[in-house]
């Protein structure tokens, strides 16, 4: 028997390997896959031939403007059906992205959508989410900043509706500013992702908002377009996600049957009645709620609608992940003598949250895409401002373009989510050895 | 074993109820029933100032409670409705019914026609064939990162722009296409219809007995009957003979252009179109994900031991896979027709009239807005109660069965 190694070396037959063993297998394998690939030959090239005439060859760029600065698109009519008529974006891309704000100041929402990107990119570094310097000190600092952050808002608020004394008010305003400042700067230390989302969403605040640092103050009704859409899904998901590992350890309590069952309630009513009902509940009956003279800010109303809805979905996902972890590892803790809050948030949650980011970030593209839901109840996100964009009579007849440019937009930030969810999921597969 | 709560190897929360309340901090259960009150004081007098305001408010701005405004006429004009509806005459009641069956409606349909697509795409998905695999996956991404209003505003406009009746598309003039929506040929009713959809289900019956008796038939001997004679006869012939007994009559109301508009025949409205179609592509690329994944998470041993038992393909496909297969695809699948039913509500961005559309135009000529959407929610909860209950009934019907 010859040795394997000094066999000669032949190449597989042509017929085995290369590209027409390729195409043969995959293309052409039977007379039905033949047939098959055939018919979605001609229909693929059909399709991209009359995507490329319409959207390239035949499209039209750019249109005259009058003295007035109406456009003149008859160019654009000329060419409808076998054009795009892409002037529209040209003329509208402004009014669409940023909204109605003050147009020699768009650069601020332009900067705080790249703050959002970038915060996005950062978070999804791996290793940057581990605790930063480990001490006691600097742990209760930061946790004493923000309680007191806290604080002074409830009791601003409170205040606000009870009518405190100026003196008063000043004073908690400027305790407020220190205590923000000390906790983004304490937080930074002790925990570097959190802080780093404290400080980034900060700023994009006061970017939008203005009226410090030399910015002219913006009224929030003058918000619109992407910088809406990404407040809108940001802020409610970093509020809804706390807010959900919360209702998760309260519906699995054993020991809190109280507690238990008003998560129940919670996670259920919000999950049987679709997001539009609680917009709507946010739009008009929120105002009921609200002691007379409160005027609560149509943004912020449906923020709040967002954020307990989203939190009720994120709940069952997380509930998913601590029912997925062995019951042994709880036990150890206990074993261990550790308290509730030190098994929970040593041992149990860093455990479970990790088996579940994948549908954690499916559902956060879930509800990236629902935001666009606020059309409906007139808030102007970047949907809104494509419909208002089209409602402008010259440009009234080219639909298409604007919604083609609007789904290009939620693509790439969806694309971008799931592309990040799937590679974590194969990364946690093979940990697991599968 | 007999498991007591003296048993020192079981200490801890099970045990600790038969051993008492100790009034410290150190016991546990002090400390969750402390905790409780708490957490359920802070949940209840949150719901109290909210009701408390909200009554205030009412009161401030004298509005009436109550569900007495379901008895006044709506005056809300009703574009298709199942049954007879006058604005001028029924009442608010009757239009948010209406409501509720146009939700049902395109609910119903849009789950059927997107199990069906997704199913189609799921396959296509895992095909040998490079070409459509690729295809269907692409459809599947791109479908899914787009935000479901959006397609619907996308697809509305797209029927919109849609010729004029008057150079309607038509199918051998019988069907039309034009921005008005489709018309389509409508069958008269006979009463011949009637006894030969009696015979239908009788055929039916007559079906699902005798596969029955197959079935028991061919444990005993091991040979099945067959089963197709008694199914064509009686779904088919059967119904057919009885048709033909009364004359076979036939007579269809076909849609004519008068004037600038359709008269008679069967509409289906652009703006039910419009939802069907974006619930229909947008749900089928989330069903043809699950439908995928079910089919793959079979594992390949399970064809082979099939083949090797020397069972056709069709039987393989029906009797092995689809049962292991449907356990993994029936839960999400569930949470699909969920999300369906709830996303119809997206209907009142293009005007369709459904249940969330009907319920705002009453809101907004009552001023009635806690009670409107307390009734739209109760619709949802209901409906979604019912899809889970029936689900979790097939569900646990298909389960594995475990010792």
């Amino acid at each position: 028997m010859t040795d394997a190694t000094t066999a000669p070396r032949v190449r597989p037959p042509a017929s085995v390997v290369g590209p027409w063993a390729w195409l043969r297998a995959n293309l052409f394998k039977s007379w039905l896959s033949t047939a098959t690939t055939l018919v979605l030959v001609y229909l693929i090239g059909r399709g991209l031939l009359g995507l490329i005439d319409w959207g390239f060859v035949n499209a039209v760029w750019g249109v005259p403007y009058n003295a007035q600065g109406v456009p003149d698109t008859a160019s654009c009519h000329a060419a409808k059906g076998q054009g795009a008529c892409w002037a529209i974006i040209a003329d509208k891309y402004r009014l669409i992205l940023f909204g109605r704000f003050p147009f020699d100041e768009q650069w601020r929402p332009a900067v705080a959508v790249v703050l959002f990107i970038a915060l996005y990119v950062f978070s999804a570094i791996k290793g940057v989410w581990r605790k930063g310097i480990d001490s006691p000190l600097l742990r209760t600092a930061a946790a004493i900043a923000v309680v007191t952050v806290l604080a002074t808002n409830v009791v601003g608020w409170l205040g606000g509706i009870l009518g405190l004394p100026t003196v008063l008010g000043d004073i908690l305003h400027l305790i407020d500013i220190v205590a923000r400042y000390a906790s983004g700067v304490l937080l930074l230390f002790v925990w570097p992702a959190i802080g780093v989302w404290v400080v980034v969403l900060s700023a994009i605040f006061v970017l939008m908002a203005g009226g410090v640092y030399g910015l002219s103050p913006v009224a929030v009704d003058s918000w619109g377009g992407l910088p809406i859409t990404l407040i809108l899904a940001t802020f409610g998901l970093a509020f809804a996600f706390p807010l959900s590992i919360l209702v998760a350890l309260g519906r699995r309590s054993t020991q809190m049957p109280a507690v238990k069952m008003i998560c129940v309630l919670y996670v259920e009513l919000i999950r049987g009645v679709p997001l539009i009902s609680v917009l709507f509940m946010a739009s008009v009956m929120f105002p009921l709620f609200m002691p007379p003279g409160v005027n609560v800010d149509k943004l912020l109303r449906a923020q709040i609608a967002v954020i307990l809805f989203a939190a009720a979905y994120l709940a069952e996902v997380v509930r998913g992940g601590l029912q997925a972890l062995p019951k042994g590892q709880a036990e150890a803790a206990d074993a261990l003598g550790m308290t509730y809050w030190q098994k929970t948030g040593l041992i149990v949650l860093p455990q479970a949250l990790r088996l579940v980011i994948p549908p954690l970030v499916n559902t956060f593209i879930g509800f990236f895409k629902d935001t666009s839901l606020v059309l409906i109840i007139g808030l102007f996100d970047l949907l809104t401002m494509g419909k208002i964009a089209l409602s402008d009579p010259p440009w009234q007849a080219f639909p298409t373009e604007v919604y083609i440019v609007l789904a290009l937009i939620y693509i790439s930030f969806c694309f971008a989510m799931s592309k990040y969810s799937r590679g974590l999921e194969r990364e946690l597969n093979q940990a697991r050895g599968r | 074993m007999s498991v007591t709560s003296s048993d020192p190897r079981i200490a801890g929360a099970r045990a600790a109820p038969k051993r008492g309340i100790r009034f410290s901090w150190s016991d546990p259960l002090f400390r969750a029933i402390i905790w409780q009150i708490v957490i359920v004081g802070i949940v209840v007098g949150i719901g109290w100032y909210l009701v408390h305001n909200t009554m205030q408010n009412l009161a401030a701005r004298r509005i009436a409670t109550g569900f007495d405004f379901l008895d006044r006429v709506a005056g809300i004009p009703i574009g298709e409705s199942m049954i007879a509806y006058d604005s001028s005459v029924h009442t608010y009641g009757r239009a948010l019914v209406i409501g509720v069956l146009n939700t049902l409606q395109v609910s119903v349909v849009g789950i059927i026609l997107a199990t069906i697509i997704g199913t189609l795409v799921g396959i296509g998905r895992l095909s040998s064939n490079w070409l459509l695999a690729r295809l269907t996956a692409f459809y599947v991404e791109v479908i899914r990162d787009i935000p479901l209003l959006l397609q619907l505003l996308f697809w509305y406009t797209m029927l919109q722009g849609l010729p004029p009746p008057r150079q309607a598309w038509s199918i051998g003039d019988t069907a039309f296409l034009s921005n008005r929506g489709i018309k389509l040929p409508l069958l008269e009713w006979q009463t011949a219809y009637g006894f030969a959809l009696l015979g239908l289900a009788a055929g039916i019956a007559a079906t699902i007995w005798w596969s029955r008796r197959a079935s028991r038939v061919q444990e005993q001997t091991g040979v099945r009957p067959s089963v197709w004679p008694v199914a064509i006869g009686g779904m088919v012939v059967l119904p057919l003979a009885i048709w033909a007994l009364f004359g076979a009559p036939l007579v269809l109301d076909i849609p004519a252009l008068r004037g600038f508009n359709f008269q008679g025949g069967g509409t289906i409205s652009p703006e039910f179109s419009a939802l069907l179609i974006g619930l229909v592509t947008y749900t089928a690329g989330f069903i043809a994900e699950i439908v995928r994944s079910g089919i793959q998470a079979v594992p390949n041993g399970q064809w082979e031991a099939a083949r090797a038992l020397g069972l056709r393909h069709g039987v393989i496909l029906r009797q092995i896979i689809l049962p292991q297969a449907l356990r993994v695809i029936i839960p999400p699948m569930t949470s699909q027709y969920l999300n369906l039913t709830k996303n119809s509500s997206l209907a009142v961005a293009i005007g369709f009239q459904d249940i969330v559309s009907i319920a705002n135009t009453t809101l907004n000529q009552t001023g009635q807005a806690i009670e409107v959407i307390a009734i739209i929610m109760a619709v949802y909860l209901t409906i979604s109660l019912s899809i889970s209950l029936f689900m979790n009934w097939y569900n646990a019907r298909i389960a594995l069965v475990e010792r």
